[in-house]
C-alpha cells in the first residue's frame, strides 16, 4: 500500500511544517500573499492527498468490487481500507460506513431511505435546528412534502446557543427524527450532541448529526455520541472533492430500503424481483468515486497530525475571537463564555456596512472570506440580516495572518464608512 | 458632453489607479456621493433581480430622454450604479438602445467582480437597456 505509507506527515510539528504541505498557500492574489480564510466552505489539499489521487489515477485505476484482475483488486483494497480508516476515525464499524459524494448526498440518502421507514411507521414530524445548513433542511422538506409530514424548528438564542431545553417538549411518538449540526457553519459553536441524543432517545427518537463542520474541529466518537447518523464531506477535511461519508448504526442500515438502485448494490437481479447486497454496499449503487475516496486516508492522517502539532490554532482562535468581540463596530454571531465550545468559524456584521462590500475589499487585500447567506437563510432571518461575513480558520493559518486579517477589517471598515 | 466623451471620462478616471484596492476606493467615493434616493421609491418593481446586494433603479422620462436614479444597500454596488448613471442618465432612448456597453470591458470591472456581482452588473445594464426600448 505504497501510497498511504510514505509518512509524509511525520515531521509536522510546526506551523511552517504544516504550511509546507499545502502548496496553494504559497500563491498570491492581486500581487498580495493569499490569506485563505474560507476553510468552512472547503479546505485546501495537502500534497499527500494530491499524490494519492494521482497515484490512484495513474497506477491503480480500475472499477472496484467487480473484476478479478490485479488492478481491480488493488483499487478495491484502497477503497475498502479507506472505509476501515474512516470507521476507526469515527470509532465505528466498517460495515456502518457508507461512502457518498458528500454531506448533502449523505443526508439525502437518510431522508429518502430512512424517511421511507418513518413514513411507513406513521411518523409525521421532523425536528430541525434553526441554524441548519440548507443541506439539512431541504431534503427533509422534500420528505415532508411527499408524506404530509411537518417540520418543527428547534430554535437558537441571541448568542447562537441551541435551545435544547425546549427539545423534550417538542418530541412525541409522532417524531420521525431530530436533525442537528454538530457545529453550525455560521455560528461555529459546538452543540451538545450527546445530550441532544440522550433527550431524543429517551423518547425513542433517532438523531441525525450533520458533521460537515464538526468533524473538522472535534474528535468524533459516534459510540460516545450515540447518534444514529453522522454525515460529513471529505473536501472540508483536506480530502478530494466528491468524497463523503455517512455513518449509520448497523441496525438502521439493515432496516433501511436502498436509496438508489443499480450495479453493485444488488445480491440477485431477476425480472421477478431483486435482492440487495448487505450494508454498506446496499447504499453504494453504481461506480463509486474510486479514485477520490482513498484520499480520505492521507487526509485523516493530515488532520490528526495537525491537531496534535498545532498549538497556534488555539492561540489564533482566541486572538480573533477576542479582537472581534472587543470591537464595538462588529456584531459577532455565535458567542460563548467557554471558548472550548467555539470553533474558529467567525460570522459577523459591521454596523452600517454591507457584508459583501467588506468581502470585496478584503479580497483585494488578498484575504478570502465568505459573504452572504451561507446556505442558512432561516438563520439569517432569525437574526434579521440579509447575510453575514464569515472568516473560518484552519490549522495552517498563522497568527500573522490573523493579525493581518484583523487590521484589514479595520482598514476596510474605515474605507467603507 | 457626448455619450462617447462620458464613457471616455469614466475609463480615464478608472485607469488613474493601478491597484484594484484604489479602484474600489474610487467606487466607494462615487457610491457615497450618489444623489439620495427616497425610501418611498424602494419598491419591489424597482428592485433589480440577480444582485446579491439589493439595487433599486428608477427611470424618469423627459421627452425622448431617460433620467436614472438608483440606490443600493451596498456601497460598492452604489459606486458601480453611479458610474452607469453618470454615463447614461439624460441620454435619448436611441442612444442607449444602440450602445453596446463595451466600456465595461475596457475598465476590467466585470472580471474583477465576484461572479455574483458581475451577474448583478449585467442585470443593471439590462434594466437600463430595457427602459430604452419600453414605450
Ligand atoms: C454544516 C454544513 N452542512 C452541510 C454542508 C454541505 O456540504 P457539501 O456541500 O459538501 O455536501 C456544509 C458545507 O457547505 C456545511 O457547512
Amino acid at each position: 500500500m505504497s501510497i498511504f505509507a510514505d509518512g509524509m506527515t511525520d515531521h509536522i510539528t510546526t506551523i511552517e511544517g504544516i504550511r509546507s504541505q499545502f502548496p496553494i498557500l504559497d500563491r498570491s492574489v492581486y500581487g498580495k500573499p493569499l490569506v485563505y480564510l474560507d476553510n468552512a466552505a472547503t479546505s485546501q489539499r495537502p500534497g499527500s492527498v494530491m499524490d494519492c489521487l494521482e497515484d490512484m489515477s495513474i497506477r491503480h485505476n480500475a472499477n472496484i468490487h467487480r473484476a478479478v484482475h490485479a488492478l481491480a483488486a488493488e483499487a478495491t483494497d484502497f477503497y475498502e481500507s479507506a472505509r476501515a480508516e474512516v470507521a476507526s476515525f469515527l470509532n465505528a464499524d466498517a460495515s456502518e460506513i457508507v461512502f457518498t459524494s458528500g454531506t448533502t448526498a449523505s443526508i439525502n440518502l437518510v431522508a429518502n431511505s430512512f424517511g421511507a421507514l418513518c413514513a411507513a411507521d406513521g411518523k409525521s414530524e421532523i425536528i430541525i435546528a434553526e441554524s441548519e445548513h440548507h443541506s439539512d433542511i431541504v431534503p427533509w422538506q422534500l420528505l415532508a412534502e411527499r408524506n404530509s409530514m411537518s417540520i418543527k424548528v428547534l430554535g437558537v438564542d441571541d448568542n447562537g446557543r441551541l435551545e435544547i431545553e425546549k427539545l423534550a417538549g417538542m418530541l412525541s411518538d409522532r417524531t420521525a427524527i431530530v436533525c442537528v449540526a454538530q457545529v453550525s457553519n455560521v455560528l461555529g459553536l459546538i452543540n451538545p450532541i450527546a445530550e441532544i441524543v440522550r433527550i431524543a432517545h429517551s423518547k425513542g427518537v433517532p438523531v441525525l448529526v450533520d458533521g460537515a463542520q464538526g468533524v473538522v474541529h472535534c474528535d468524533v466518537d459516534v459510540k460516545a455520541l450515540d447518534c444514529d447518523f453522522y454525515a460529513f464531506s471529505g473536501h472540508k477535511i483536506y480530502a478530494s472533492t466528491g468524497t463523503g461519508v455517512l455513518y449509520a448504526k448497523r441496525a438502521w442500515l439493515d432496516a433501511m430500503p436502498p436509496y438508489m438502485g443499480g450495479g453493485e448494490m444488488i445480491d440477485t437481479v431477476k425480472f421477478s424481483g431483486s435482492t440487495y447486497a448487505k450494508a454498506p454496499h446496499k447504499f453504494e449503487a453504481g461506480t463509486q468515486n474510486l479514485n477520490g475516496t482513498p484520499t480520505l486516508v492521507p487526509a485523516i492522517e493530515m488532520l490528526k497530525s495537525m491537531r496534535a502539532a498545532s498549538k497556534e490554532t488555539e492561540a489564533v482562535k482566541e486572538y480573533v475571537y477576542g479582537s472581534l468581540v472587543a470591537d464595538g463596530r462588529i456584531k459577532l454571531y455565535g458567542t460563548t463564555e467557554d471558548l472550548s465550545l467555539k470553533t474558529p468559524i467567525f460570522s459577523f456584521n459591521v454596523d452600517g456596512v454591507h457584508h459583501e462590500d467588506l468581502a470585496l475589499i478584503l479580497d483585494k487585500m488578498g484575504i478570502a472570506v465568505r459573504s452572504g447567506q451561507m446556505c442558512a437563510e432561516p438563520l439569517m432571518d432569525r437574526y434579521g440580516v440579509t447575510g453575514m461575513l464569515r472568516a473560518s480558520f484552519a490549522p495552517y493559518n498563522t497568527m500573522q495572518e490573523a493579525e493581518y486579517f484583523i487590521s484589514a477589517i479595520d482598514k476596510a471598515i474605515r474605507m467603507l464608512k | 458632453m457626448t455619450l462617447e466623451e462620458a464613457k471616455q471620462g469614466v475609463v480615464d478616471n478608472f485607469s488613474m489607479y493601478d491597484e484594484w484596492l484604489d479602484k474600489y476606493e474610487y467606487l466607494i467615493e462615487l457610491g457615497k456621493n450618489l444623489e439620495p434616493f427616497p425610501e418611498s421609491k424602494k419598491t419591489d418593481d424597482r428592485l433589480i433581480k440577480g444582485c446579491q446586494s439589493r439595487v433599486w433603479l428608477d427611470c424618469r422620462t423627459e421627452g425622448d430622454k431617460l433620467f436614472f436614479t438608483a440606490d443600493s444597500d451596498a456601497i460598492i454596488t452604489k459606486g458601480i450604479i453611479s458610474l452607469l448613471i453618470s454615463i447614461y442618465s439624460g441620454r435619448t432612448r436611441k442612444e442607449i438602445a444602440e450602445d453596446d456597453f463595451s466600456f465595461i470591458e475596457s475598465i476590467g470591472l466585470k472580471e474583477n467582480l465576484s461572479p455574483t456581482r458581475a451577474n448583478g452588473l449585467v442585470s443593471m445594464i439590462n434594466t437600463i437597456k430595457g427602459y430604452s426600448t419600453e414605450r
